[in-house]
Parts: C-alpha cells; sequence; structure tokens
C-alpha cells in the first residue's frame, strides 16, 4: 500500500510516487553512464575493433519514437475522455514496444551476421550489453503498460485521479526509455566509423 | 528540584497535546486505518511487516548478525597473524577442512581460507552492518518520526528493501559452506581474481555467489534510498522546512542521493564481470596465462574494473560515515544541553563531502598504473576533503565545549567518534599524497587508516545511536554500567589494535599476506607486536559480546521508561508514544515551529520543535 498522503499545505504538487519515479530515472541514468564512461575508457587503451553499427537499428530508432507519439496521443485521448482513442493507441503502444525489442533482436543477429559477435572485441560486446540492457528496461516498460491495458479493458472507462497517476507513471518511464535509447544510438554511431 | 522537573516535564506533555489538537496537522489517516489490519497477526507484525519501525528493527538485527560473524572471521586471521606457529586444531569443529592438521597434530589455516576469511569479513562489515546495518537501521526508524510522516512514501518498497538485503544475507551465508569455500580475492573484487572461475578456489562458485548476494544487495540499497529521498523531499510535517530538519535526516537524505547515484555503477561494473566470467567477453582481460595455458581473451582492462569499482566505492565510504556523522551530531547537542554550533556549515560541509566524494575515486588507483599528471588532479580534490571534515570536527567541538555535558553510554561513544574520525583522518591526509601513497599503498597503514577512520568511527556512531533511540525502539533503557564498559574498552582496545599497524605499514609489511610478519626477515621484529594487536583484538571482540547481551537483555528486562521524552530531546520522534504503533502519532501530527536545536535558551532547558516561537524571537529554520 503506498502511502497517499495529501498535504494540502505544500506548495509543490509532485506526488511522492512520481517523484520516487524519478529518483528511480537517475539512478538508471548512472547506470548507463557508467556503461558509456567504460566504452570510452575502453575504447582509448587501444586494441578496438572498428565495425559499421546494422542499419536495423535506424528502424528500432524510429518505432521506439513513433511509440512515445502514440502513448502521449493515448494519454491525451484519456484525459478528453475519448476512450476507443485511448484504448486503441495504448494496444498501439504495446505493439510498438514488442516490435522494438522484436529489431533490436534484429540488430544483434545483423552483428553476428558481419562477425563483430559477442566475444570477438568489446567494441562489440559492448554494444550488445548496453543495448541488452536496455531492452531490460523496456521489456519492463512493457510489463507495466501490460497492466495499463489491463486497466483500460476491464475496469469501466473513469478517468479518476488515482487511475491518471498511474497511466502517468507508465506515460513517464515509457518517454525516459525512449529517449535512453535515443541517446545510446547516437553514441554508437558518433563512435562507429 | 526532582518534584519541580517533573512538573516541568508533565506541562510540556500537556502542552504538546494541546498544541498539536490545536495546530498539528489533520491528514485522516486514522480513518483510513481502522484496526492496524498490517499488524494484525505474529507474521505481519514481526516478520512481513510494513512499518518503518519494524524494518528498522529487522535491519539492525541482521546487521548485529553479521557483525557477530565477521568479528569472529577477523579472530581466525588475527590468530594467524598474531601467532603463526599456534596449533589451531581446536577450530576444526567449526572450520573443518580449512583447517589442516599436519602428522605432529598441528593444526594450521588453509592459506586459501584465511584470503576467504579477509574477504568476507570486507564485504559484510562494509555493505551488510556499516550500509545496511547502520543508514537502514536509523534511515528507517528516524525519517518518518523526526520529520512527522506516517511512515515512508512507499512502505511495501521499503520491505522490499530489507528483503532483497536478507537474500542477499542468505546467498552470501550459503556461499561460506561451499566446498572450494567462499569468495577469497579481496573486498573490492578486482579482475582478474574475480574474473576467472580457473584464478583460485574462491574464484568459482565463491565468486558467483557472491556476485548474485551484491545484486541483491545493490537493489536493496537502490530502493531503501529512493524511499529515504522521497519521504523526506515530499512527507514532512507542516513547518518543517528544510532547514528545520534535524542533522540526521539531512545526514540520511544525503546518503541515500550518494547511494542512488553510485550503487547503479557498481552494478554496470559487475554486471561487465559477470559476462567476462561465464559468457567469455574481455572487458576486463588481456592477454593472460592461467596455470600454463593462454587464454583467449584479448584487450580488456582490468583497471577500467578499478574505475568502476572506486567510483561506487569511495562514495560508499561516505554512504558509510554520513549517517554516523548525523548522528553524532544530534546526540552530541542534545546531551550537551547546547544548540548544535554552525548547523548550517554542518549541512553545507555535508553537501560538499557529498560532492567531493565523486570526483576523488582515484586515489585508491595511484599505484594502478593511472597516469601520474592525471592522479595530481585527484590529489587536489582528496585533499580539499580536509577542509568540509575539519569544519565538522570544529562544529562538534565547539558544542561540547563549555557546556553542562551528560556523560552517558550514548554520548561517550558520540564523543569517541570525533576522536577517532581525526585520527583516521590524518592519515589519510597522508596517503592522498601520490608521492607518499608509493611506499604506504597496500601496507597496513591503509589498513590502520580506513578501520579507525571508517570502520570503529562508524560503529561508533551506531553505537551512539543505539543508545540513544533504544529507549525508542523497545520502550526500555539499555543498562548504563555495561553501556559504560563497553566504551571504555572499545575505544582504549580499539586504538590497540589499529593504532600499532600504523608503524608496521611505514616499515612496508603488505596487506592481505598470510604470513607476512613471519616470512620476511625484515618484518620478524614485529612479531610481539603483531601478538599484542591480536590480543587486544580479543579483547575487543569481548566486549561487543558485552554490548550484544546487554542489548538483547534489555529488551525484555531493561528499565522501562515512564515519559515519552527521557533524554530532554526537541526533536519529535520523542512526541510519539513512548511505544509509537502503526502511522506514529495516535491523532494529528504535531506541527513544527522551530529549528531542532533550542537547548539551554531563554532560560529553558530545551524547547521542543513544536513550541511556537515567542514574540521576536529568533527562528534559526529561515
Ligand atoms: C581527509 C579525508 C581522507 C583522505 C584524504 C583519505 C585518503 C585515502 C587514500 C588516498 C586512500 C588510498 C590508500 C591506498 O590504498 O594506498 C584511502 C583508503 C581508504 N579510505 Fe580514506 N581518506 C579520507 C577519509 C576517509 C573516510 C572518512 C573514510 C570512511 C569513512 C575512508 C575510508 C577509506 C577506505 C575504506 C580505504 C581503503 C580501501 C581499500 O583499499 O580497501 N577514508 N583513503
Ligand atoms: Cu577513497
Amino acid at each position: 500500500m503506498a502511502q497517499v498522503v495529501q498535504r494540502e499545505y505544500r506548495s509543490s504538487h509532485i506526488h511522492p510516487l512520481k517523484f520516487a519515479l524519478w529518483v528511480g530515472i537517475a539512478s538508471i541514468v548512472m547506470m548507463f553512464g557508467a556503461f558509456t564512461s567504460a566504452y570510452l575508457v575502453r575504447r582509448a587503451a587501444g586494441n578496438w575493433y572498428e565495425f559499421k553499427l546494422p542499419d536495423v537499428f535506424w528502424g528500432s530508432t524510429f518505432v521506439i519514437l513513433l511509440s512515445s507519439w502514440t502513448l502521449h496521443a493515448s494519454y491525451r485521448a484519456f484525459n478528453r475522455g475519448v476512450e476507443h482513442l485511448y484504448k486503441r493507441l495504448l494496444t498501439a503502444t504495446l505493439a510498438l514496444g514488442l516490435l522494438f525489442v522484436g529489431l533490436q533482436y534484429a540488430g544483434w543477429q545483423a552483428m553476428t551476421a558481419m562477425g563483430a559477435t559477442f566475444t570477438v572485441n568489446p567494441s562489440s560486446s559492448f554494444i550488445y550489453v548496453i543495448s541488452g540492457v536496455h531492452a531490460l528496461h523496456v521489456l519492463g516498460g512493457i510489463a507495466a503498460l501490460i497492466v495499463a491495458l489491463i486497466y483500460a479493458f476491464v475496469l469501466p472507462f473513469k478517468p479518476t485521479p488515482r487511475r491518471r497517476l498511474r497511466f502517468q507513471l507508465v506515460v513517464h518511464y515509457w518517454h525516459f526509455v525512449d529517449v535512453l535509447w535515443v541517446y545510446l544510438f547516437v553514441f554508437f554511431l558518433v563512435q562507429s566509423p | 528540584m526532582a518534584e519541580m522537573t517533573k512538573v516541568a516535564v508533565d506541562s510540556l506533555d500537556t502542552l504538546e497535546e494541546k498544541l498539536t489538537q490545536e495546530m498539528g496537522y489533520d491528514d485522516h489517516f486514522h480513518e483510513h486505518h481502522h484496526g492496524d489490519k498490517y499488524q494484525s497477526n505474529f507474521l505481519t507484525t514481526y516478520i512481513f511487516s510494513t512499518d518503518h519501525k519494524m524494518i528498522g528493527r529487522q535491519f539492525l538485527i541482521t546487521g548485529i548478525f553479521w557483525a557477530l560473524m565477521g568479528a569472529m572471521m577477523s579472530l581466525v586471521f588475527r590468530l594467524q597473524l598474531g601467532f603463526p606457529e599456534a596449533d589451531l586444531a581446536w577450530l576444526k569443529p567449526v572450520l573443518g577442512k580449512w583447517i589442516q592438521v599436519n602428522d605432529a597434530g598441528i593444526g594450521k589455516l588453509d592459506p586459501e581460507f584465511y584470503y576467504a576469511l579477509v574477504t568476507i569479513h570486507g564485504t559484510v562489515l562494509v555493505f551488510f552492518v556499516l550500509t545496511a546495518g547502520l543508514s537502514g537501521t536509523f534511515s528507517n526508524l528516524l525519517i518518518p518520526l523526526q520529520i512527522g510522516a506516517r511512515d515512508m512514501a512507499s512502505p511495501l518498497l521499503n520491505a522490499f528493501s530489507y528483503w532483497f538485503f536478507f537474500l542477499a544475507s542468505v546467498v552470501m551465508f550459503l556461499s561460506l559452506f561451499l566446498s572450494t569455500g567462499p569468495f577469497s580475492g579481496g573486498w573490492t573484487a578486482y579482475p582478474p581474481l574475480s574474473a576467472l572461475p580457473q584464478a583460485s578456489e574462491g574464484s568459482g562458485a565463491g565468486m558467483t555467489m557472491w556476485i548474485v548476494a551484491m545484486a541483491f544487495f545493490i537493489v536493496s540499497a537502490l530502493l531503501g534510498g529512493i524511499n529515504y529521498i522521497t519521504t523526506v523531499l515530499n512527507l514532512r510535517t507542516k513547518g518543517m522546512n528544510l532547514w528545520r530538519m534535524p542533522l540526521t535526516i539531512w545526514a540520511f537524505f544525503i546518503t541515500a542521493i550518494i547511494g542512488v547515484l553510485s550503487f547503479p555503477v557498481l552494478l554496470s561494473g559487475v554486471l561487465l564481470l559477470m559476462f567476462d566470467r561465464s559468457m567469455g567477453t574481455s572487458f576486463y582481460l588481456s592477454e593472460i596465462v592461467v596455470g600454463g595455458q593462454i587464454l583467449d581473451r584479448i584487450g580488456g582492462s582490468p583497471i577500467l574494473y578499478q574505475h568502476l569499482f572506486w567510483f561506487l566505492g569511495h562514495p560508499e565510504v561516505y554512504i558509510i560515515i554520513l549517517p554516523a556523522m548525523g548522528i553524532v551530531s544530534e546526540v552530541l547537542s542534545v546531551h550537551a544541553r547546547k544548540p548544535i554550533f554552525g548547523y548550517r556549515a554542518m549541512v553545507l560541509s555535508m553537501l560538499a563531502i557529498a560532492f567531493l566524494s565523486f570526483i576523488v575515486w582515484a586515489h585508491h588507483m595511484f599505484m594502478a598504473g593511472v597516469n601520474p599528471f592525471i592522479s595530481n588532479f585527484f590529489v587536489i580534490f582528496t585533499l580539499i576533503i580536509a577542509v568540509p571534515s575539519a569544519v565538522k570536527v570544529f562544529n562538534w567541538i565547539s558544542t561540547v565545549y563549555g557546556s553542562n555535558f551528560r556523560f552517558n553510554s550514548a554520548s561517550l561513544f558520540a564523543l569517541g567518534f570525533v576522536s577517532l574520525f581525526i585520527s583516521g583522518g590524518l592519515t589519510g591526509i597522508f596517503l592522498g599524497n601520490s608521492s607518499i601513497d608509493v611506499q604506504l599503498h597496500d601496507t597496513y597503514f591503509v589498513v590502520a587508516h580506513f578501520h579507525i577512520v571508517m570502520g570503529v568511527a562508524a560503529f561508533f556512531g551506531m553505537f551512539a545511536g543505539i543508545y540513544h533511540w533504544f529507549p525508542k525502539m523497545f520502550g526500555r533503557f539499555m543498562n548504563e554500567t555495561l553501556g559504560k564498559i563497553h566504551f571504555w574498552g572499545t575505544l582504549i582496545g580499539s586504538y590497540a589494535v589499529f593504532w600499532p599497524m600504523h608503524y608496521t605499514g611505514m616499515a612496508g609489511v603488505p596487506r592481505r599476506y598470510y604470513d607476512a610478519g613471519a616470512s620476511f626477515d625484515s618484518f620478524r621484529h614485529f612479531t610481539e607486536l603483531n601478538q599484542f594487536i591480536t590480543v587486544a583484538a580479543i579483547i575487543v571482540f569481548f566486549l561487543q559480546v558485552v554490548f550484544v547481551v546487554n542489548f538483547f537483555y534489555s529488551i525484555f528486562n531493561g528499565r522501562k521508561l515512564t515519559t515519552k521524552n527521557p533524554w530532554g530531546a526537541n526533536t519529535l520522534e520523542w512526541t510519539t508514544p513512548i511505544q509509537p504503533g502503526h502511522g506514529n502519532w495516535p491523532g494529528k501530527i504535531p506541527a513544527v515551529q522551530r529549528w531542532a536545536y533550542d537547548y539551554s535558551k531563554g532560560g529553558q532547558e530545551y524547547v521542543p520543535q513544536y513550541v511556537p516561537l515567542r514574540e521576536g524571537e529568533y527562528d534559526h529554520g529561515h
């Protein structure tokens, strides 16, 4: 049971749970900051194979950006009370999320096919590990989306503050994993020849 | 006289009730939580509790368990160091095959197991005792009570935080029983020893379980930290602005921020280590030969691991010491009956320490082959940490100076903390110079430094907190006489253990050697000193047994509390009932009107935080 204590004397209106989510996001940022710094430190030490990033990753980047947009639109439909749009866009987001994970998998296979295997050199190992851990975070988001979908289809449509809050938590997290991927993708692009 | 104070206390209690009734904050808590459904049976009360006070006690008791385990391990390896010739066959019933008995019937500690003992000793004391046992216990107990909250922001995540710690404990404990022994490559788990299962006995299953335990532990620390930060920022009672928070809360808050930002980095580092171990990657491994066999790993860098480890590792030492600092500030001020000296400087110096702690990590790597010019950068920031540290020491001394100090177990341990922090901080300044570190690195000087400044000092902060808040935790007092014996014995004994190590370290005796004293001619003259250290360590251990007995005996049989506020303290935890139930306050939450340190003010010995400011009175909390 979350301790949802309303405190009307407070001036800031951010809900404690949303705040907690952002603290958690800060720690995920540190984790990926560590990964990408490790990448740079290791690269500077030499013995580093260069290879070109497979094009599939462009596709997955497009898909996850699109999914952020559909989720945002679904949230707006939820607020405006347009039930069918809200449900449809939420479903689309889930589909795009799953597609993203599938495309990442295709990307890893393309890398293996071109000889950049998991163990051949840290330059490719890093990409598998970093994008893999990112994909795990996306799967966490997908789990949250599934819960949101169950809410959407099982419960009667009623935009109560409590449900809006839960939905917001999902939306914030999803946008975060999206932006995180864009950062990682640009990082890899800049590093590869 | 006694009559008069009694009257004064009674009238404060009624004043408190009246004020809370009039101005307190009504969140309608008890209308929603009928009949304490969370604490209705034994399991939900004591085991799967979501109440922050019970979770705090769970952290404490698990921490005490690990402290005893770690201490007993240290006795075994100290016996080896002090008396390498001694017959340890009597330990065989406990240690089994790790004691090798030769034909003459003389039992010797297996060298492999010696390394396992120092490794697990370091790991559990740093992480399980001084992080979970210290910050877990007191953040849980005090954050909601001192800021005026019903519980943590998410009591459920808070319970998870404990249970992940429990899982970590179970896995680490089970690893002690592996036939190849627990991990033995040092608490810092540097590759290649940690990365190659074939590198040593403990590097196989022992290291795997070590990693799993640490991963659980990191999850626990993150869940706890996220909760502490959110609670402090969002659930403070009316009037409790940031500058009115007790220094304990500031300390736990800053500690949690450091933890949330640094533990994930360790997690990244450990993840890469896992891939090196089991998937054949070479993040940390380069061309390497094990047992005459060339491995096909290329291009990895073991230094990379050190960077990732110490990026957490150095902040981690402040994760350990900051809660102790907060506790000491509070305990000293209460028992000196004086406002803490330089409240804001105390907060700002903690923030400065927290910030600096992120940019000094490479002082652990001066001798690892990092560029000496880069070292200079780390030398400078390392030495700058001495400035905020000195500010804090100055303020503690000024708080105590000229006061009517109440000497009791809690306040003595707080004073002891200050002494230890000075002694250990000074040796840090030697180590922080990269050129002096050439001689001192990886010697007993480093062991002496960090045991005094971190190990013993943080324990003193923890003891101060336990003696001081025991009445709040269990509604009874601990025995004072035993407490004072515990204090004086531990203070003198710990100095006796660690002070001589500075000399052996300066002479170059390396740490982590099974028999450095015995097998090098140049160190043979330290034999008696080593025996002295071992005897002192055994005595200190038995003094801790006195503490543990006192602790558990007092839970059931200690002198009972008769008033809510036995120390005459200003903070809010002492406005709750002697045994606070779920939700902490039976009615409204008291509103806060002033900072926490109005002691000996305007003719009154103490003015609690719920008392409104008088006309024209200056409020520190703005
Ligand atoms: C003025 C403040 C301090 C300075 C300048 C300082 C400096 C250093 C340096 C340079 C080392 C590395 C020595 C070596 O390995 O050769 C070191 C080790 C260590 N310090 Fe400090 N220190 C300070 C305060 C502290 C505090 C407050 C703590 C903990 C609360 C602490 C805990 C440790 C630990 C645990 C190690 C050893 C880790 C290991 O190698 O196992 N230090 N210190
Ligand atoms: Cu350090």
